[in-house]
């Protein structure tokens, strides 16, 4: 950001804090107005005491390492799969040209429809979402990865190649290190995607989980535990996803 | 972009990936007949294609495939009303940009769609529902894009604009626009393409409108073939949308 500097850190931060308290002032004043229902926008004071009660159940920590686990697993399965799909695809000029244009439209296409089909292949427990959340991520990774390694220099191709380096030492000292950054892009998109198909998943049909607490608290109509619930869920996803640049800017600072 | 060059070399590729395709599905069909698959589990891809015609003439595929439409259209609209102006403002007054940027950036990474039984609470159980989620989820993108589209502008063209003492407003219309145009119409597609994304999902997980509470009702009713020929028809809505906006995007690209 080169205009940076003419503002300067403390301006920026005093229009956030400005915008934030905005926000805040005029969420409160809907709240006591009563224009809305009450309970749409319950006040502050409400949903803070609802996001402390929330921090304290152990329930919560139980749901986030279900949910967390089947992202976990999804991204394994999804992201190995779209790897190896995705260094084929690249690799191959013929085979990419045959297949990658399916990969470019069944990207698009919304996961959640294959729901049903998971369930039946899968069962009603944690497989299918941990399959919502692998096919959701497989298309990133996949198509990451075969633009990533199209990418590649030749001339590093051609250094290996002079050193007469093996198969394997051509991908983990060229082609690998190459296309790190394409990969992690791939698995940035990948990460968000896989979320968001095992909590749909997880809204849908489950009884773990947290998208599971998510509408269980809306067939409650406990909309201040929903507010709360849902900051929890952004904040967690947003961290995942800032997690997962840092790490990208680490590595490529290191290299 | 295809040259002229590499044209003559596609069809055998583009060939291959269709014989593999139906190759796939006529393996499939054997194995069920064989009985190494489950038949209630993964019906006989001829059973699909053969249902085909069933969703389209007695299910009326096609009035909930102008249902979806409708509601993409409408989530595109304000998408593109709310999300450039939004990207504008930013562009116009840099503090907003430095001190919100990140923040957008960083709810395009959230799992807008989950706030969908807020909306249900709000809004109700119907089409507003819907459309708003659309809205929401395609939303960063647009303002993004039209923010880096419009700081992406040449200085020689605004440079072009001064010496010919072009208003701020005239500057904006004759030169900032038209040279964003290409890198706001990613934003767009984009935000439609998110936006159409969380909508068919909307409509399944909440049971209301088109192609989405299209699947979920054939799930439900356990009518596999159909609901296979659904799925199948949302992919393709799902690739004429791609297509369509691609070539736009092309065309616009080569504008420049």
């Amino acid at each position: 950001m080169s205009t940076g500097g003419r503002f300067g850190i403390t301006r920026v931060v005093r229009v956030r804090i400005a915008i934030v308290v905005v926000v805040l002032a005029v969420w409160e004043a809907v709240a006591m107005s009563g224009w809305l229902f009450r309970d749409v926008v319950p006040r502050l004071e409400k949903i803070g005491r609802a996001l402390l009660t929330l921090l304290a159940k152990p329930d919560l920590y139980g749901n986030l390492g279900t949910t967390a686990y089947e992202v976990g697993l999804s991204l394994v399965v999804g992201g190995i799969a779209g790897v190896a799909v995705g260094l084929l695809m690249g690799g191959n000029r013929t085979l990419g040209k045959a297949f990658e244009p399916y990969l470019h439209y069944l990207g698009p296409t919304p996961k959640i429809i294959f729901f049903p089909i998971m369930i039946m292949w899968f069962g009603v427990g944690g497989g299918s979402k941990i399959a919502m959340g692998a096919i959701s991520c497989f298309f990133p990774m996949a198509i990451s990865t075969a633009v990533g390694m199209r990418e590649i220099d030749a001339v590093l191709v051609r250094v290996g190649k002079s050193f007469r380096a093996g198969v394997g030492q051509m991908v983990t000292k060229i082609y690998l290190p190459a296309m790190r950054p394409a990969m992690l892009t791939g698995l940035r998109l990948g990460l968000g995607v896989a979320i968001i198909g095992v909590l749909l998943a997880e809204t849908k049909l489950s009884n773990r989980g947290l998208g599971y607490m998510v509408i269980q608290s809306y067939t409650r109509f406990d909309i201040a535990e929903m507010y709360a619930l849902l900051i929890v869920v952004f904040l967690v996803a947003i961290a995942a996803n800032a997690l997962v640049s840092r790490l990208g800017a680490l590595k490529r600072g290191s290299s | 972009m295809t040259t002229p060059r590499d044209s003559g070399g596609t069809w055998g590729p583009i060939a291959l990936g269709l014989a593999t395709l139906v190759g796939v599905l006529a393996v499939i069909e054997a194995m069920i007949r064989i009985g190494w698959i489950n038949a209630f589990i993964v019906p006989l891809p001829s059973a699909v294609l053969l249902s085909f015609e069933r969703i389209i003439v007695e299910e009326g595929v096609l009035k909930r495939f102008l249902f979806t439409a409708a509601e993409a259209l409408s989530a595109g609209t304000l998408v593109a009303l709310v999300g450039i102006s939004l990207g504008v403002l930013l562009y116009r007054r840099q503090i907003l940009r430095l001190a919100c940027e990140n923040w957008i950036a960083a709810l395009a990474a959230a799992p807008l769609v989950l706030l969908y039984p807020l909306f249900l609470v709000i809004f109700g159980r119907n089409a507003v529902t819907i459309v708003m989620i659309g809205f929401l989820s395609g939303l960063p993108p647009a303002i993004l894009k039209t923010v880096e589209g419009l700081s992406g502008t040449r200085r020689t063209l605004i440079d072009v604009g001064r010496s010919f003492n072009l208003s701020p407003s005239q500057q904006f219309r004759k030169i900032l626009f038209p040279a964003a145009l290409p890198t706001i119409f990613v934003g767009l597609r984009l935000g439609l393409m998110f936006a159409l994304i969380n909508i068919v999902g909307v409509e399944f997980l909440i049971n209301f409108g088109g192609l989405g509470q299209f699947v979920n009702e054939l799930a439900e009713r356990y009518d596999l073939p159909a609901m296979y020929a659904a799925i199948f028809f949302v992919i393709l809505v799902s690739v004429g949308f791609f297509l369509l906006t691609e070539r736009i995007e092309r065309w616009l690209g080569r504008a420049r």
